[in-house]
């Protein structure tokens, strides 16, 4: 769309009708939600009371705060799919050490760890030896899982310290509002910022743009990604400590299939998957569209029309007006 | 010879043969015949869909729907066999084969007509197909005593000692073999997936190809679904999970570049056969089955690792050459 916009002067684009903003990706996104908000208060009387709105976020925050890091790997060309795994990984880890008698404290700091390594690890495999993320994270996904299970076998970890529930169970003080919640809104103005306000976030969007002109442009390609998919592993390990603080357990399949919903929300979201191109607001308001529509077809068919909705929108789009003009 | 030690397929033969000595040297009942006929019907399915699978990333996609649309058309044969217990076996065949075939097209036209990166489409389809089987089942499973005896025993009838179903998947090679080498389409999948703006100049129709490699691999999955639950006599809505995983690692050990453009057949079947050595072997030396999964993620890391290392080395090789000669 930048690059379409740059060709017309600036009379053009000041020209935009209101019909134009209406197809604006976000504000499709939010009519989409407040369709869903309505089916949901028509299925039960219930739904939009405040305590019961507060207490289903407790089902898809943790997926929210991994999608934050995963809108920066999508932009920049790449993708995640082991991010299931290392919650796995780390939820175990964490499990072995509150086995040994670690308190909250430690806990907290071996599940950010252990995530930050595993996703590390994914980053340097991938920079070091030029291979695709798609690939590389298709291992590291039945790796880090495989170790879960050689790790766990059939058995559970279910012995955690009291205070360590707080992470996924409390409320801030008297209000009815969860800690995650508030968590997830701080780390998505931060991620918001570094990807919209600073030079970390405009690179991003260079890599993602054309990573080969970035690299003869002085933008240090490989760091940046791998310092994306270090943080896309901490971000993880930070979910794990929430998920195994709100569920008080460890199984080897914990957070199964989660990756799927995780990359469904950024793309649902308006990232471009072939990178390039995206913003915050957007996944913000389809991480909460997906979250109150638990389905598995639906979550599948969501991310295809996801793709498909920009060609069709394209196509429906009123010319000469957006900058649909003939080459 | 030297050409011969740089053949991928040759390397991973050597390698497997060095497998077979070091594990039949701890434990020598890993070398009887009836192990190995085991190997064999262990990793016949796996093999056939990892053919599949082979086109598509050859053409440069990714197919991680397989494993669901096995479990669809293996769920549908299933209850088809247990509803109505008179169609004959090679209908059911057929059926499931055409299941196959039309949810291949389906990933096939959304990715060719619709453009929609592979691994989104087939990400997508995994999950809603696994869903159709949900719907299909209704959570329930179809176990050995609801299919006719003519279902359950099609894969076992064994002739010479091996198995129909080893059968099938050497047919199922055989044909994929000229498929791929002697027709033009077969090489117009090589071309599309060495570089897709060049095939296009050259009149190679990339939608076409697009098209055809998800709905054989379709078609492929389809008849691989039907022998999976007849094999197994039981048909679960969670059959096959995590199967295209297994598929994508035969494809990588066996050689095929992840990037599309590269890879054989042989190869493929060697990496199949390969995955299959190594599950049998940790069960022989008395390592739990937990292992798999990681072994399995920390062999596609390595395979790939080697692919893309050697495949730098083999490009260097071929510019001095070039350079030598003129």
């Amino acid at each position: 769309m930048n690059k379409e916009n740059s060709v017309l002067d600036l009379k053009k684009i000041r020209k935009i009708s209101l019909l134009n903003i209406i197809w604006q990706w976000e504000i499709i996104l939010l009519f989409i939600f407040i369709i869903v908000i309505i089916i949901n208060s028509n299925l039960s009387p219930y739904f939009l009371d405040y305590t019961n709105l507060m207490n289903t976020t407790f089902n898809f925050i943790e997926k929210a705060i991994i999608a934050l890091p995963m809108i920066f790997v999508i932009i920049c060309g790449d993708i995640d799919i082991s991010v299931a795994s290392i919650i796995a990984l780390s939820s175990v880890f964490m499990g072995m050490a509150s086995q040994a008698g670690v308190n909250t404290l430690g806990l907290v700091a071996i599940g950010l760890f252990s995530g930050t390594t595993a996703g590390f690890l994914n980053g340097f495999i991938i920079t070091k030896f030029g291979i695709p993320a798609i690939a590389v994270t298709l291992g590291s996904m039945s790796l880090f899982r495989g170790i879960a299970y050689v790790i766990l076998g059939d058995k559970a970890f279910t012995k955690y310290p009291a205070s360590f529930a707080f992470f996924g169970q409390e409320y801030i003080g008297n209000t009815m509002i969860p800690f995650e919640l508030v968590l997830f809104f701080i780390l998505a103005i931060i991620f918001g910022t570094i990807l919209h306000k600073t030079t970390f976030g405009r690179k991003v969007f260079a890599i993602g743009n054309n990573s080969t002109a970035a690299h003869f442009s002085g933008i240090p390609v490989n760091r940046i990604r791998l310092i994306i998919f270090a943080v896309t592993g901490l971000c993880s390990g930070l979910a794990s400590i929430l998920l195994t603080s709100r569920i008080g357990s460890t199984r080897p399949n914990i957070a199964y299939g989660w990756e799927l919903e995780i990359i469904t929300t950024v793309v649902l979201g308006g990232v471009a998957i072939t990178g390039g191109k995206g913003n915050i607001f957007g996944v913000i308001i389809s991480i909460f569209i997906i979250g109150f529509l638990i389905m598995n077809i639906v979550v599948g068919l969501l991310l295809i029309l996801a793709i498909m909705l920009p060609e069709l929108l394209k196509r429906l789009k009123p010319k000469n007006s957006f900058g649909n003009v003939k080459k | 010879m030297k050409d011969l030690f740089r053949k991928r397929e040759f390397n991973l033969f050597i390698f497997i043969l060095f497998i077979i000595f070091g594990v039949s040297w701890r434990t020598p009942s890993f070398l009887y015949i009836n192990n190995f006929v085991d190997i064999l019907n262990d990793t016949a399915i796996l093999s056939m869909v990892a053919i599949g699978q082979l086109m598509i990333i050859v053409t440069g996609g990714i197919d991680l729907s397989v494993g669901s649309s096995l479990a669809l058309s293996g769920m549908s044969a299933a209850l088809l066999n247990q509803y109505h217990p008179g169609i004959p076996i090679f209908m059911i065949i057929l059926i499931s084969i055409a299941i196959g075939l039309l949810l291949g097209s389906v990933n096939g036209l959304l990715v060719s007509q619709a453009k929609i990166p592979p691994i989104i489409t087939t990400l997508g389809t995994m999950s809603i197909y696994r869903g159709l089987v949900f719907v299909l089942c209704g959570g329930t499973w179809v176990s050995a005593h609801e299919m006719t005896e003519v279902f359950r025993m099609f894969p076992r009838k064994s002739f010479l000692g091996i198995s129909s179903l080893v059968y099938v998947s050497i047919l199922i090679v055989i044909l994929f073999l000229i498929f791929l080498n002697l027709t033009r389409t077969g090489r117009e999948i090589y071309g599309v997936g060495g570089n897709k703006v060049a095939s296009q100049y050259v009149g190679i129709n990339l939608k076409k190809i697009q098209y055809i490699v998800f709905t054989l691999c379709g078609g492929i999955t389809g008849l691989a679904g039907f022998l999976w639950v007849a094999r197994y006599a039981a048909a679960q809505s969670e059959t096959a999970i995590g199967f295209e995983l297994q598929t994508i690692a035969a494809c990588v050990i066996g050689g095929v570049s992840i990037t599309g453009g590269s890879g054989t057949i042989i190869g493929v079947v060697l990496g199949a056969f390969f995955m299959g050595i190594v599950y049998n072997a940790l069960t022989m030396i008395n390592v739990s089955p937990f292992w798999q999964m990681a072994i399995q993620g920390f062999i596609i890391i390595f395979a790939i690792i080697i692919n893309t290392v050697m495949d730098k080395r083999n490009q260097q090789l071929m510019l001095r050459k070039r350079s030598f000669n003129e």
